[in-house]
Parts: structure tokens; sequence; C-alpha cells
């Protein structure tokens, strides 16, 4: 659940001075409160209750007025089904593959730099650290044709490469998020251990990662995220269906079966479940994440 | 490892800074294999007929000339996404910060709602698009089917040239839990002081919002401003799944575009002068939006 704690505020707030106001006004204040706050969740809620309930409704119960909430009886078959039309599991494997390649990119080789930009000295450091914050500002479509064809020359179009490689050089993204982190970690844990003889890599193996902990977990969480959702670059360098991931294996069966609602939102559904999933697991991270990004910003 | 003689060669100073490029090389390798270099490929590219099949053709300023004189999608592509950025941005910004500001209240289960708004905007974009198909569908989707309760019937949503649009950005409204949670950390970051003392000032509830939270919220909101404005100029995927930039062109958006003559048409110089017209108004707009920021937006420490 996402906590006061986690968004960053104070939590001994002072007693808001509505408070003092008069009972009754207090009264209907909280109701009409409480009773937007239902209306929204019912609002934002009701396209997942609707996409559960017509993944497991019969055909006739899809195709009724007034519109069915509860399938009677709940059928399973749209869930099997799927795999019919579209090998699910082997899209959901390519998927993980491409999204594993990006967590590691972020938690190895991103935090090496961001140890390399906050704590290692080096003449020009600081300019080549602009240089990498301006790179952010690149948006992806100007890059996006000179990619491709170089990619094509490199015969790495319908290869994961594409996907995988550059993500594992680095993101300025995290590079950047890691690095604010790592400017907070006390400078004498490491020179303790550097009279002690150890080298910079040992220091930031030994100390800053168990250090940055939940930095990792946030700048991990983000970029599974972003391989896991990611349609744009699949759908541009992926030609073959035995590579696609989710994303473009669950366009391209909508494309070809586009009034099949039951397996298509079976389909839905199973691609949804573990990004909540990796969400409940890890929200305190996620929301930290958000906040931090946008105040930070 | 046979350290004193190394030591000898270089001084420390030396070898933390060879480290440190060590660490720095993997992204720069990055950086410039595949973002320095392909943003200079793609601007030459954009003076090039180049269709992949026949070698590259220097051709000046054609593909610009064309672009603005003769293609006449271009302008309902870029029209299509002005449409998109000015109802969008706006809306969502209302949104986060009504979403935000009913969140940022201390009730039972506060946790549980702010969960609920949030969540829809981790939802992959591709599977959010079919499950908003669904919903939309003129006959037994969601809404028609409620709106048919109530004896009103409704519009064809995705397949209607004047809904099409608001069909996608209702869509996208429906993801606003993330900006609504760099508001609400935003709004929980306003002192409580200064409520107080409009308060003892005689300020009421509208006031206080006016003259304390609007201000004090004015960065994150700005900041808001900024990236949506950013992103929706490159609203792409939802067009892609949902619609396919139908019906008629009406939600063939400007990326949709590109993607075509790039990617289906094989026009790699067109779209790339495409991208650069895009990067370059989308740049002078944001340097516009923080040369606007001086007159509303309200910083803290500069006042001090």
């Amino acid at each position: 659940m996402i906590r006061d704690q986690a968004i960053g505020s104070q939590t001994d707030r002072e007693i808001h001075p509505r408070a003092r106001r008069r009972p009754l006004y207090r009264l209907l204040g909280r109701l009409s409160a409480h009773t937007l706050l239902v209306m929204g969740a019912i609002i934002f809620a009701l396209p997942f209750v609707w996409m559960v309930s017509t993944s497991l409704k019969a055909d006739r119960q899809i195709f009724a007025w007034p519109p069915v909430w509860l399938p009677d009886p709940f059928i399973w078959g749209n869930y099997p089904a799927v795999f019919i039309y579209a090998p699910l599991h082997q899209y959901f494997f390519n998927t993980l593959t491409i999204a594993l390649a990006h967590v590691f990119g972020a938690v190895i080789t991103c935090s090496l730099a961001a140890y390399g930009f906050a704590r290692v000295r080096a003449p020009g450091r600081d300019i080549i650290f602009m240089v990498m914050v301006s790179q952010m500002m690149v948006p992806y479509i100007v890059t996006l044709v000179p990619l491709y064809l170089l990619f094509a020359r490199f015969d790495w179009v319908d290869t994961f490469l594409p996907l995988t490689v550059p993500a594992i050089l680095g993101t300025p993204f995290y590079i950047f998020m890691l690095r604010q982190f790592f400017l907070t970690i006390p400078m004498e844990l490491e020179e303790a251990a550097i009279i002690d003889g150890a080298s910079r890599l040992s220091i930031w193996w030994k100390i800053i990662l168990p250090l940055a902990k939940p930095a990792l977990a946030t700048v991990a969480i983000f970029s599974f995220m972003f391989a896991w959702n990611d349609f744009t670059g699949p759908l541009i360098f992926l030609n073959s269906r035995e590579k696609f991931t989710l994303s473009l294996g669950l366009q391209a069966f909508m494309f070809e079966r586009r009034t099949m609602w039951g397996p298509l939102m079976a389909a839905s559904t199973m691609m949804i479940v573990p990004i909540l999933v990796v969400f409940f697991l890890a929200q305190k991270h996620f929301i930290q994440g958000i906040a931090l990004t946008g105040i930070k910003a | 490892m046979n350290k004193p003689q190394r030591k000898r060669w270089l001084t420390n100073s030396t070898r933390e800074a060879l480290t440190c490029y060590l660490f720095l090389l993997p992204w720069g390798i990055g950086f410039l294999a595949f973002v320095l270099g392909p943003v200079a490929a793609s601007f030459v590219l954009g003076f090039m007929d180049y269709s992949i099949v026949t070698p590259p053709r220097f051709i000046g300023l054609d593909n610009y000339i064309e672009l603005f004189t003769s293609d006449d999608r271009f302008g309902m592509s870029m029209g299509n996404t002005l449409y998109y950025v000015l109802v969008f941005v706006p809306l969502h910004i209302v949104v986060a910060l009504l979403l935000a500001l009913l969140l940022n209240q201390k009730v039972r289960g506060i946790a549980v709602y702010r969960t609920l708004f949030y969540v829809p905007s981790i939802v992959p974009i591709v599977a959010g698009a079919i499950l908003w198909v669904w919903i939309l569908q003129p006959e037994w989707g969601l809404i028609n089917s409620t709106l048919r309760l109530i004896g009103i019937k409704g519009p064809l949503w995705l397949a209607s040239l004047t809904w099409s649009k608001p069909a996608l950005i209702l869509m996208a409204l429906w993801g606003s839990g993330s900006a609504m949670i760099i508001v609400l950390a935003g709004l929980q970051g306003v002192p409580q002081h200064l409520y107080e003392a409009a308060e003892i000032d005689g300020a009421n509830h509208w006031q206080r919002f006016q003259h304390v939270t609007v201000p004090m919220l004015s960065p994150t909101l700005f900041f808001i401003l900024v990236l949506s404005v950013i992103a929706s100029f490159q609203v792409f995927t939802t067009a892609y799944v949902m619609t396919g930039g139908g019906p008629a062109e009406s939600t063939l958006f400007y990326m949709l575009y590109l993607y075509r003559r790039a990617f289906v048409l094989l026009n790699m110089g067109y779209a790339a002068s495409m991208a650069w017209i895009l990067f370059v108004g989308v740049l002078a707009l944001t340097l516009f939006q923080f040369k606007l920021a001086n007159r509303w937006v309200y910083y803290e420490a500069e006042q001090n």
C-alpha cells in the first residue's frame, strides 16, 4: 500500500486546521471526501474487473445486454485457448530475457558508472557528466532511423541484440539516479578501505553496492518495467514470431483475431499479472523512486 | 599483482583517473555508438534520399521542402498531434492534481485508494490498449452498454471521426497515476505552518488553495507539464495498436506517420528529416515553457 512514509512526507504532521471546524461541517466534509474517493476508485478499477470478468465468460455472456459482471458459469477455457493462437510462454521467456539484460545493465554497468561519476576523481569527469545529462534530452526518435540502419548493417535485426546491448552498456537516467544516491553515502566508509589498500572496484562491490540496495532496487524495477512494457523497440527490431515479446505478440494476436474477446482479455490479464506482482512486492522502492525523480528534477 | 612496479609508473591520481575512465567506459561506448553517432547520421540523412535498396543520394533541402509544401499528411498528422497535446496535457494535469488533493487526506484506507488510482499507470501499454478497445467497443463494450442502461446511445468511439481522438485521450487519462504520485509528493512537502498562517489571516479554503497550495506546488506542476508535453508529442503505441491511424487517418499522429514513412515505405531520409522537425519543435517549445516559467513557477530558494 502506498503510505505517507513511502512518498517522503512528514509523518508527524499536526492536526489539520479543518479538524477544528464544527462537527457537522466536518462530518459532511468527510462524507463527501469519502464518496469522491469511492467513486474515483470504482472508475479506475472497473476496467480491470471488466477485463477479468470477460476473460472468465462464455461468448454468450460476453456479448450480452445488459452487461453481465459475474460469469455464470465460470469458464477457464479462454486461458488455454490463448496458447492455440499465440505462444504466450515463448513470448514470456523472450520478454523475460530482454528484461533481465536491462536489469543487469541498470544494476551493474550503470552503478559502476554512477560510482565513477560520484566518487572517483579524473580530469574532465564533470564535463563528461554534463554530456551524459544532455544525452537524456535526446529523444528516441532522432536516433531511431540511423540505429535501425546500423543494426541492419551489424546483422542484428531480428535478434535480441538491438534491444539488449544498448541497455547493458548503460542508461543515463539510471546512472543519474544512482549517482545522486551514492553522493549521500558518507565518505568515511570508503576512506578507511582506501587506507587499507582496497581497490576502487572492490570498494564499489563490497561497500557501495550493499549500502545502495534501496536505490538499486528502484533502478532494477524501473528497467524491468520498461523492458516488459516496451513496444516500439520490439516492433522495429523483431520480425519473426518466435522472437516476439509479450507486447508485440499480444498486438499481433489482437490484429488477427479482433473479436475473440474472451481469449484476448485472458491474454491481457496474463501480461498484467506479473507486473502487478512486481509492484506489490516492491512498491516501497517503486513509489520512492517516482517521488524522488519528481522532486529532484 | 606487481604493485610496486606499477606505482613507479603511475601516480595515485593517474591511477584514480584511469579507474574512473574505465568505470565510465561501457556507457561511453554506448553513447558514441548508439547516441552521438546516430544523432549525427540522422542529421545528415535528413538531406538524403535513401530507401535502403538504392544507395543514398544527397538532395539538399528537398525533404524539408516537400514536407512543408506538398505533403498533406505531414500537416494532418501534426494537426492530430496538436489536438492530442492541447486536450490531453491540461486534462492530465487537472486529473493528477484532483486525485492528489483527494488522496492527501487522513481518512481510513487511504493507502488502498492510492494504490488503486496508481495501478493503471503501470499496466503494460499494449495490454491496456487491448483492454480499452474492448471497453470502447460500440455495441458490447463497457461504456456503451452502461450508457444504454440509462437510455443513451453511445458514440462509435474508435470507429468515429469525431470520437477517435477523445477515446484515446480518455484511455491515456486512466493512466494519470504516476503524475498523481508526483503531485502527492509535492503536496506533502508543503509546510503545514503556511496553511496555519493563512488561516490565521482569515483565508478560506479556496484562498488557501490559491495562495498557498498552487504556488508551493508550481515547480511540481511545471515538471509534469514539461514532461507530458514532450511525451504526448510522441504519442504512438496506443494509436498503432487501437486504431492503426484510422478511421480516415483521424488518429494518424506524427510518430505514426514517421513510423510508416521509415519502416513501411522505407523512406529513411524523409523520416530522419521528420524526426528533426519534431525534435527541434519540441525543444523550442520546452525552452519557451522554461522562459514562461519565471512568471508562474515559485522557487522558494530564490525568494529567501
